[in-house]
C-alpha cells in the first residue's frame, strides 16, 4: 500500500496522561497525516481510547501538547471539520435513526445529505426504525453515519467494529475504504490486527500508554517474520535472547514465548538445555503474534 | 502528489465546497437550540417510564384529594390549597426527573461526551432540557386548572389563574438548577435513586400534600430551607393560603439556593471533567 507523506493534520507530542495514580499515557507520540488512515492499534487498556479523547478535546491535556488543524483539539473552527465514532454505550432509544440524523446534521455548517449519509452507513430501510430497536450491528452504522454527518475532513474511529459479527464488520470495513478514497483521513483505533491490517495505510503500535512500533501493516509483519516457539521450560528469557534466529522473547502464564527465524535450531537447543520442557507448539507468526511479540516487548521494558 | 489533491482535482463532491462559515450564524444557532428541544421533548414522551409518574401521578393525586375528597366540605379550601401545590409537585417532577436523570444518563451512555465532540453550543443542550421541563410542567398546571375548575369547582379571579400559572412555571428555574446539580454529581441508575430521596421527602416536608402547620415544629423548620416550601407558599399567597412569609424572602431564599445548585452543578462538571459548563 503507498504511504501517504501529506502535511500532518493532528498530532500528540510526548503526551503523559494520568486517571489518578494510573498512567493511561506516558510520553506519546502520534501523528496524523492528510489522506491517510492511520491504525492506532494495542490491547485494551493501551491507552488508545485516552489519545483519541485527548485528540477530541474531552479530556484536559495534562503534560504535552496536543494539536488538530493547528489548533486546540477543543477549538470551535477545529469541531466543524471533524466527526468521531466513540466506544458509547448508545444514544437514545426512542429517537429515530432519521431524527438522530438530522439532529447531528443541524451542528455542522456544511452537513451531507441526510439521504446520502443514510446511503453511506447503509441504513435507507431503517430510516424510521428507533435507535433502541436497533441490532448492535445496525447501532455501529448508525455512529458511523453520525460520525459523517458534518462531511468531516479528519474522522476518529474509536474500536468501530468491537462487538460486530463477520459481516457486520467487513461491511464497515468497505465503508470505511470508500471514505479513504474520498480523500478523508482516518483515525482507526483497534485490537484487532486484521482489522489494521485490511484498513490502514500506517499503523502506530501503543502499549502501556508509549508506542512501541509503527510503519505499514507490512512493514510491522516484517519485523517478526518468523515462527513462535511456545512451551513450558525452566530455561528464562535472558538465556533465549542468545538463541538462534531470535527476534523477540515474553512469558504468557507458565510459557515461554520466543519468536525466532530458525525454529528448528531453536527448538533443538531449547531441548537440549531442558530435558523437562513440556507443552511445545511452533506456529507461523502472523500479525497476531507479531503484535504479541511487539506487547509484550513493551511490557517487559515498562517492568 | 498526495491523495488529498488528487481527490480535490477530481472534484470530490462534498469535501471541496467551501467551507468558510465554520461560525455559527445566529440562524443556525437558533435551529440547533430549537432542533436540541423538539427531540428532547419527543425522546421523553415515548418513555413511558417518564411520562406516566411525573405527568399524570399529580392529576391522579388531583382527582382523589381535591376532587373526590375535598370537594365534600362546606369550603373549597382543599381543592384550592392542593391546586397549588400540586402544581409545585407538577413542575417539579420533570425538572429532577427529566433535567436530573436524564443529564446523568446521557452523562454515563456517553451521549454527552458524543455530543460535545461535536460542535452543538453546550447552550442548546441545556436550554432543551429547561424548555422539556417548562413544556412538561405547563401541561401538568393545565391539566390541573381544568380539574380544578371543571371537577372540583375551585373559582378564581381571572388574575390568580395567570399569577398561579406564572409563578408555578417559574418553579422551572430553581427546580432545573437543582435537577442540574444531582445530573452533575449523580451516575446512571443511582440518579433516579437520588432523585426520589430529593423529590419525596421534599414533596412532603415542604407542605405539597399536608400543609407545614401540621407538622411537629422540627419539620416546620427543615420545611423553611427547602426550595419547595418556598416555591408552595408564593403559589399559595396567589389564593391567600400561605402561611404569611414576605415575598421578597420567598424570592430571595430561592434565587440564593439557585445560584447554590449551579455552583454544585459547575463543580461536579469539574470533577468530572469533561464537562465545561460556561465554556465553548
Amino acid at each position: 500500500m503507498q504511504v501517504v507523506h501529506g502535511p500532518i493534520l493532528a498530532s500528540l507530542s510526548s503526551v503523559t496522561h494520568r486517571y489518578g495514580p494510573v498512567l493511561a499515557l506516558d510520553g506519546l507520540d502520534l501523528e496524523v497525516r492528510r489522506g491517510e488512515v492511520l491504525g492506532v492499534l494495542g490491547p485494551n487498556g493501551a491507552g488508545k481510547t485516552t489519545a483519541i479523547s485527548l485528540l477530541l478535546g474531552s479530556l484536559h491535556v495534562q503534560e504535552g501538547v496536543v494539536s488538530v488543524f493547528g489548533s486546540a483539539p477543543g477549538a470551535a473552527e477545529v469541531r466543524v471539520r471533524r466527526g468521531a465514532m466513540l466506544q458509547i454505550s448508545g444514544i437514545s432509544a426512542n429517537l429515530t435513526v432519521r431524527e438522530h440524523i438530522e439532529l447531528f446534521r443541524a451542528y455542522y455548517p456544511a452537513p451531507l445529505p441526510a439521504s446520502r449519509l443514510m446511503a453511506m452507513a447503509g441504513l435507507e430501510d431503517l430510516a424510521r426504525r428507533r435507535y433502541g430497536k436497533l441490532s448492535g450491528g445496525q447501532k455501529q452504522r448508525v455512529m458511523f453515519a453520525l460520525a459523517l454527518a458534518g462531511d468531516p475532513e479528519l474522522l476518529f474511529l474509536d474500536e468501530p467494529t468491537t462487538g460486530l459479527d463477520v459481516d457486520a464488520r467487513h461491511r464497515l470495513w468497505s465503508e470505511i475504504r470508500a471514505l479513504r478514497e474520498s480523500g478523508r483521513t482516518t483515525v482507526l483505533t483497534t485490537h484487532n490486527l486484521d482489522e489494521a491490517d485490511a484498513l490502514a495505510d500506517r499503523v502506530v503500535v501503543v502499549h502501556n500508554g508509549r508506542r512501541i512500533a509503527q510503519g505499514t501493516p507490512a512493514e510491522i509483519k516484517s519485523r517478526t517474520a518468523g515462527r513462535l516457539v511456545r512451551c513450558v521450560t525452566r530455561i528464562g528469557p535472558e538465556e533465549v535472547t542468545r538463541m538462534p534466529g531470535f527476534l523477540k522473547v515474553g512469558t504468557r502464564g507458565q510459557h515461554l514465548e520466543v519468536l525466532t527465524t530458525r525454529p528448528e535450531e531453536l527448538v533443538r537447543e531449547l531441548l537440549g538445555r531442558d530435558r523437562g520442557l513440556a507443552d511445545l507448539t511452533v506456529v507461523s507468526a502472523g500479525l497476531e503474534e507479531a503484535f504479541l511479540a511487539l506487547t509484550r516487548e513493551g511490557k517487559e521494558g515498562a517492568g | 502528489m498526495t491523495r488529498g489533491a488528487e481527490t480535490a482535482g477530481k472534484g470530490g463532491g462534498a469535501l471541496v465546497q467551501v467551507r468558510g462559515t465554520r461560525r455559527l450564524s445566529p440562524a443556525r444557532r437558533l435551529h440547533i437550540y430549537l432542533l436540541e428541544a423538539r427531540f428532547q421533548v419527543v425522546e421523553v414522551l415515548r418513555e413511558p417510564a417518564f411520562a406516566i409518574p411525573t405527568l399524570v401521578f399529580p392529576l391522579i393525586l388531583y382527582l382523589f384529594f381535591g376532587v373526590i375528597m375535598g370537594t365534600g366540605g362546606p369550603s373549597l379550601a382543599v381543592p384550592t390549597y392542593v391546586l397549588a401545590t400540586y402544581g409545585v409537585f407538577g413542575v417539579l417532577g420533570p425538572a429532577l426527573f427529566g433535567f436530573g436523570v436524564g443529564l446523568a444518563n446521557e452523562r454515563d451512555t456517553g451521549v454527552l461526551l458524543l455530543k460535545q465532540t461535536t460542535p452543538m453550543p453546550v447552550g442548546a443542550y441545556l436550554f432543551a432540557k429547561v424548555m422539556a421541563a417548562l413544556i412538561f410542567g405547563t401541561a401538568v398546571v393545565l391539566g390541573l386548572f381544568l380539574l380544578a375548575s371543571q371537577a372540583a369547582g375551585v373559582a378564581l379571579y381571572r388574575w390568580q389563574w395567570f399569577a398561579l400559572a406564572g409563578v408555578l412555571l417559574a418553579g422551572v428555574i430553581p427546580f432545573c438548577a437543582l435537577g442540574l446539580a444531582v445530573g452533575a454529581w449523580a451516575r446512571g441508575r443511582s440518579a433516579v435513586a437520588v432523585v426520589n430521596l430529593v423529590f419525596l421527602p421534599m414533596a412532603m416536608l415542604s407542605g405539597l400534600w399536608l400543609p407545614v402547620y401540621m407538622f411537629p415544629e422540627i419539620m416546620q423548620d427543615i420545611a423553611l430551607a427547602l426550595p419547595a416550601y418556598h416555591h408552595a407558599q408564593l403559589a399559595l399567597k396567589v389564593v391567600a393560603m400561605d402561611a404569611g412569609q414576605s415575598v421578597p424572602l420567598h424570592v430571595a431564599i430561592l434565587m440564593a439556593e439557585t445560584l447554590v445548585f449551579l455552583a454544585v452543578a459547575r463543580l461536579g462538571f469539574r470533577r468530572a471533567g469533561t464537562f465545561a459548563l460556561g465554556g465553548k
